[in-house]
């Protein structure tokens, strides 16, 4: 196997408080390869978020990392960048769409001016190189160059939270991370979105760490899945064997607690 | 659905955003009733006008024509009495947990003010118990979020806390605008049976705004389904999931996840121009109703 993109080992993470630490993150390691479209699940409050970001260098105090937590990514130490180096890691290697990413776009200005502000942190660029990258860019998530000279609030959410997306792809990362990406989307949308990025990073090479609450949606679209409780990853599979094969006992009451829409409905009791 | 009377009803109404070169009909001729202790799930495309209709009952908005019935009387400018009444009677839970609370103040705050208005009688120690009894109600320990701020908490705790808020009133009707979204699926059952719960015990009429279609079916006896400001069709929820007629809601029924089915890599030309077309022919009005079976209707694309 080639060497993974992402390595976490040991990643221990607290939230340090006046009185007590809250130990968020406990003793997490995985990998992602190359082109790997990785799905991590897990109650609300489990620490997903946190390992985002941390991964992407954007946790801020209270969030502390503890010495001896590993995070790689390309083989680099993502812990131990300068601030030279974090500027060319951020969207260059790792790039990340937040959850509710559809009110990130700065309102006061355009589409195109977005695309330029994160392109010309990264090397001279002319206006007219930045359009017509930003134009393909948009391309890639099916909206029309016509946008360009949009606001966001002249945008539906799903072409802002496509806009997003788009603009995380402009320095071809080597892993896009996804925090709930879709989950204000209709689900037609939401496929549409999700085939896309499917495609491109089949096309383009990236990694995806996909954050959904939707365990059904992520089976459907991920490679392998790891499931957190209480901050420790306790269950990582193959996709379909987190579906088919669950061995975890708190996967299985995930499953268990998944409204069907056909069919028997699941019953009451089955809440944990 | 047509047994009891409806606590509340929207008449045909209608609403337009933007210029007129440009309108975006939010709401086009929108008509439903919520009767106690029933679930009415409202689904649909983004940006359909979904949480228009909400704002339209929490009367942020408007309407442009048609009229809100609260208990069969048309909800008039004038009235302030019945304002009053209205506005103590039905709450929100909004679509965004990050934000519907305010950065500032505590959870204890946040469920503190609520029922200081509503129960004025609650002493100090009362309201603790209240605020410990709501916050259990939505699966938190109140020893652990009580003095916290909203930046402490997760998404899916945040969430839970304004559902809370809503609770601590008593109200008789609740809009919720996406409630679960955010909660991971073992705590989104856990509210959605509250929800069922709260209907049964205290005859709530619950609006239940969602893209989850299934939670739809867990929680709500009807549904309706609405592209570009109209409801396209609407019915008993075992009849329109069962056997969708409008090419709109057949389509959103196709694209719920199933595990079952993996994603086709890339979806072909074909159907990702059968789905333009669908989505140009739904966007146009549609007057006509059809009944299509004892409950559930219809307006079919002309
Ligand atoms: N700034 C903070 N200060 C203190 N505690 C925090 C802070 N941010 C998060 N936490 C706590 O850390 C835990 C993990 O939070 P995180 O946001 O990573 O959860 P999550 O898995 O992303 O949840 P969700 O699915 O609800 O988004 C939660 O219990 C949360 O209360
Ligand atoms: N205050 C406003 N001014 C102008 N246009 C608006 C306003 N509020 C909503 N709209 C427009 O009205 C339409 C309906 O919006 P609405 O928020 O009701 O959709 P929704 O069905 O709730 O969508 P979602 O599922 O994404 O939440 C959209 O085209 C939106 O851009
Ligand atoms: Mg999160
Ligand atoms: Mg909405």
């Amino acid at each position: 196997m080639s060497d993974p993109v992402l390595s976490i080992r040991s990643l221990n993470i607290d939230y340090v408080g006046s009185d007590t630490d809250f130990h968020a993150v406990r003793n997490v390691s995985f990998d992602i390869a190359p082109g790997e479209f990785f799905g991590l699940a897990g109650e609300s409050g489990c620490g997903k978020s946190t390992i985002a970001f941390a991964v992407s260098r954007l946790h801020r105090p209270p969030a502390l990392i503890r010495t001896g937590s590993q995070i790689l990514v390309g083989g680099r130490d993502v812990l131990a960048l300068d601030d030279e180096e974090l500027r060319r890691f951020r969207w260059r290697e790792v790039a990340m769409v937040f959850q509710s990413a559809m009110n990130s776009l700065n309102p006061v200005l355009t589409v195109e001016e977005q695309f330029y502000d994160v392109l010309r942190a990264h090397g001279k660029i002319t206006r007219e190189a930045a359009r017509a990258r930003a134009a393909e860019l948009l391309k890639l998530v099916d909206i029309s160059p016509d946008r360009l000279t949009s606001y966001p609030h002249q945008c539906s959410g799903g072409m802002r939270q496509r806009v997003v997306i788009a603009i995380c792809l402009a320095l071809n990362p080597k892993l896009l991370i996804m925090d709930e990406p879709t989950t204000a989307l209709d689900v037609v949308v939401q496929r549409e979105i999700l085939q896309r990025i499917d495609k491109l990073r089949k096309e383009l090479g990236f990694s995806v760490l996909f954050i959904t609450h939707d365990l059904g949606l992520m089976v459907q679209v991920s490679d392998r899945i790891g499931i957190m409780l209480e901050g420790e990853l306790v269950e990582v599979n193959q996709a379909r064997t987190i579906y088919t094969d669950p061995r975890h006992d708190y996967t299985r009451r995930l499953w268990a607690s998944m409204p069907k829409l056909h069919g028997a409905q699941i019953r009451q009791e089955s809440a944990p | 659905m047509i047994q009891a009377s409806p606590i509340l009803a929207l008449d045909n109404v209608s609403k337009v955003f933007g210029h007129a070169d440009r309108p975006v009909y939010a709401a086009r001729s929108v008509s439903f009733a919520l009767h106690p202790g029933r679930t009415l799930a409202l689904v649909g495309e983004s940006g359909s006008g979904k949480t228009t209709a909400a704002r339209l009952i929490m009367r942020e908005y408007q309407p442009d024509a048609g009229q809100l019935l609260f208990r069969g009387t048309p909800l008039g400018k004038g009235d302030a009495k019945a304002l009053k009444a209205y506005r103590a009677s039905v709450q929100m839970v909004f679509q965004d947990p990050f934000s519907s609370l305010n950065p500032v103040h505590t959870v204890r705050y946040h469920l503190e003010r609520p029922l200081r208005l509503h129960q004025p009688r609650l002493d100090g120690a009362g309201r603790t118990a209240a605020i410990e009894e709501l916050l259990a109600r939505v699966k938190l320990d109140p020893a652990l979020v009580m003095a916290k701020y909203p930046h402490e908490l997760s998404g899916g705790q945040r969430q839970r806390i304004s559902i809370a808020r809503a609770l601590a009133v008593n109200p008789q009707v609740i809009v919720a605008d996406e409630p679960t979204s955010m909660l991971d699926v073992s705590v989104r059952l856990g509210i959605l049976n509250l929800l069922n719960d709260m209907k049964a015990e205290l005859g709530l009429a619950l609006l239940y705004i969602t893209h989850d279609i299934a939670t739809a079916r867990y929680v709500a006896e009807d549904i309706m389904v609405m592209y570009a400001g109209q409801i396209v069709e609407w019915g008993a929820m075992e009849s329109v999931l069962g056997d969708p007629r409008h090419p709109y809601t057949r389509l959103l029924l196709s694209a719920v996840p199933d595990p079952d089915r993996p994603f086709a890599e890339t979806p072909p030309d074909s159907e990702l121009s059968r789905i333009e077309t669908i989505r140009r022919q739904s966007a146009l009005p549609q007057p006509e109703i059809q009944q299509v079976a004892e409950n559930h209707f219809i307006r079919p694309i002309p």
